[in-house]
């Protein structure tokens, strides 16, 4: 087992076949998770084609290799029967690389629709990206339920609002929802096998594209995966610059959607004052970073733009502005019984069950599962910072509302920690010449943990980039929090969770 | 209550004015009357289709509602059906998997009816190109008027965009 470059906590371990069952079934009896499971195509190179599996434990990172032997048609045992986020990983995996899992619960494909017909797998080496198929037809099998009374509703890919799209296939019973089963892949654009066309110091900004509310973790996570695999060190003003970004980002995202949660609930005004909340911090974001969002804020080997030391004192202000706006709506939101009666009990995922599910990030912490990347495996400059972890123990959607007031007030404490303690010095470094390397960037992001495994190649370019969104771990849980609520109460539930489609469709 | 009604009390109003229409944003001639576009001004209706894009574009669709961009203000709404719309808001490139239903959702407008392609994405393609899961812009699969480019577009920038595909030439 080596350890591999960077900053955080990372292994890497060869396995066979028995290997990666036996290591995947260790992993889970220490109360381990799956984090991401993709495969990289190396016949090129006079190798096979080779399975990934990143998981994470106590110690942190382990990512596992495993050389599949058929060069045409490579299997791997199946790990969705340890991990639930497994399905749809290795779903994907046999779309995209071809790879076939030994007795998977479900061999129905994921991301291919009918852009491509079966058979055929752009993540090969010797797939041509730019090229068109004939449609093929589309006819998924949705699992049915059957019985007096029940009867589906579809819904999407295009829904009814300012969303992305995806399809949902519940089965109700009058208004209670019996299942949900859930469809993606609609936003499916090549996003990995573009990747490999880009040169690796460039494709940050690819990265900060792949789910566009969470640029900064996305390219955060790119370039920790980059500066890992040249081994570039970084300034400490640099590390600290992109904890103030990410913050940002957490800060803003939150605001959005406690205001969307409110209007879900039938509190227009709650939209009305988050919103004017969330545009304030963006103008900001626009005036000090030329961009909105904050996209390609990061850059391999620092951060853009470096931060003034005049604007400290605006920044200050405008945090403290924000701490007493949030904690005057909180208390609205807190007293309002009609509000109330909506969230408590909606959606609800017991700590029980968000810990067999592998549930990640804020839907996590929201049920009970104290767990961030912040908190434990700080490295700089999360451990000068000191985060606190927030959780609440409800599951339902006022635990996830309750959750988002609490990290708003922590993230406006490590912003203004940032900006007293902010080191001098550079806030950038060149990068070293291009060299064959891998890489991991692991963030939290706003949404629960960012994964990205790049592999760069001797060339300049991208060999293989695998950017992995929490949602993928999250989107399996909303289809049980769902279970037994009315079919009106979906969009409130599903705002609770706020999953990225794009992140996931790749 | 109480404090409710104070917060809304002591927010006041915060809209800022419209921008003007840009006609650099044009794509093709405008193909509605000058009867038509009469009809329009006080309701326009808006239903957007996020075709592929990676949701950027989105947040700024959302926050040209929000109170200082105030959408409404304009007689401008976003509705649930393409069968209510006037206009459709189209963001991404158009991923091949969401050819169909673009196209279903174009043709479900009743016409006469106007399209505003979002982003660099819905002009060009943007940073995901053209490729085996992409189409790229929007034009390449069903007839664009307006085209507003940013990586999102702002608020302002989209605004804009609605208001040149409905200005009468």
């Amino acid at each position: 087992m080596n350890a591999l470059p960077g900053a955080i906590p990372a292994r890497l371990a060869e396995v066979d076949a028995a290997g990666w069952r036996a290591t995947g079934a260790a992993v889970r009896a220490r109360g381990g998770r799956l984090l991401s499971l993709w495969a990289a195509d190396r016949r090129d190179l006079g190798e096979g084609h080779v399975a990934f599996a990143a998981f994470a434990g106590a110690e942190g990172l382990l990512l596992l290799r495993l050389p599949l032997a058929n060069r045409d048609a490579p299997s791997a045992p199946d790990l969705s029967d340890l991990f639930l986020p497994a399905v749809r990983l290795q779903r994907a995996c046999t779309d995209l690389s071809g790879v076939a899992f030994e007795v998977a619960r479900d061999p129905r494909p994921w991301l291919r629709h009918g852009a491509w017909p079966a058979g055929v797998h752009p993540l090969r080496r010797d797939f041509v990206a730019r090229q068109s198929f004939a449609p093929v037809p589309d006819d998924y099998p949705f699992v049915s339920v059957a019985g007096e009374g029940v009867h589906e509703i579809p819904v999407g890919p295009v829904h009814a609002g300012i969303i992305e799209p995806g399809h949902f296939r519940f089965s109700v019973l009058g208004e209670r929802v019996l299942r949900l089963e859930e469809r993606l892949g609609y936003k499916h654009k090549g996003i990995e096998k573009r990747f490999e066309t880009l040169a690796a110091a460039e494709a940050h900004r690819l990265a900060g594209r792949v789910s566009g509310d969470s640029t900064v973790a996305v390219a955060w996570a790119y370039a920790m995966a980059l500066e890992a695999a040249w081994g570039v060190q970084l300034p400490a003003r640099a590390l600290w610059l992109r904890a103030l970004l990410l913050e940002r980002e957490r800060i803003a995202n939150h605001l959005g959607d406690l205001g969307m949660l409110g209007n879900d609930a039938g509190l227009a005004f709650g939209l009305a004052q988050f919103g004017r909340l969330k545009e304030c911090w963006l103008q900001d974001n626009a005036r000090l970073w030329c961009h909105r969002y904050l996209m390609d804020a990061i850059v391999p080997g620092g951060v853009g733009v470096d931060l003034a030391t005049e604007q400290h004192a605006d920044l200050h202000e405008a945090v403290t502005e924000l701490e007493a706006e949030v904690l005057e709506l909180r208390a609205v939101y807190d007293e309002h019984a009609g509000l109330q009666d909506r969230f408590r009990g909606c959606g609800q995922l017991s700590p029980d069950l968000a810990l067999r599910l592998g549930l990640t990030g804020i839907a996590a912490r929201a049920s009970g599962q104290a767990r961030d990347l912040r908190v434990d495996f700080p490295v700089l400059p999360w451990d000068v910072l000191g985060v606190r972890a927030c959780t609440q123990t409800g599951g339902d959607v006022a635990a996830r509302v309750a959750l988002r007031f609490d990290e708003i007030a922590e993230s406006l404490r490590l912003l203004r920690a940032v900006l007293d303690d902010l080191p001098e010095g550079d806030c950038r470094v060149p990068l070293p010449a291009p060299r064959a390397g891998l890489g991991l960037g692991w963030v939290e992001g706003w949404r629960g943990e960012v994964l990205v495994a790049l592999e760069t190649g001797a060339d300049c370019r991208v060999r293989r980039c695998h950017p992995h969104d929490p949602s993928w771990q999250n989107w399996p849980a909303l289809e049980h929090a769902v279970i037994g609520n009315i079919v009106p109460d979906f969009p409130l539930i599903n705002k609770s969770f706020n999953l990225s489609y794009a992140g996931v469709d790749l | 209550m109480y404090r409710l009604l104070r917060q809304i009390a002591c927010t006041g109003i915060v809209t800022e004015p419209p921008p003007e229409p840009d006609e650099a944003l044009r794509e093709v001639r405008q193909r509605l009357t000058a009867a038509v576009l009469r009809g329009f001004r006080g309701a326009l209706v808006i239903r957007h289709v996020d075709a592929g894009s990676c949701n950027g574009c989105e947040l700024e669709i959302h926050a040209a509602n929000n109170p200082v961009h105030n959408l409404e203000q304009l007689g401008i709404r976003m509705a649930a059906s393409p069968r209510h719309a006037d206009l459709l808001l189209v963001t991404g490139p158009v991923s091949r998997h969401m050819e169909t239903a673009l196209r279903r959702t174009y043709d479900a407008v009743p016409d006469p009816k106007l399209v505003v392609a979002l982003g660099d994405c819905g002009c060009t393609g943007g940073i995901f190109g053209e490729g085996y899961a992409s189409c790229g812009r929007v034009s390449s699969v069903i007839p664009v008027d307006v085209a507003v480019p940013g990586c999102p577009p702002t608020p302002v920038a989209i605004l804009q965009g609605i208001l040149t595909a409905i200005a009468a030439r």
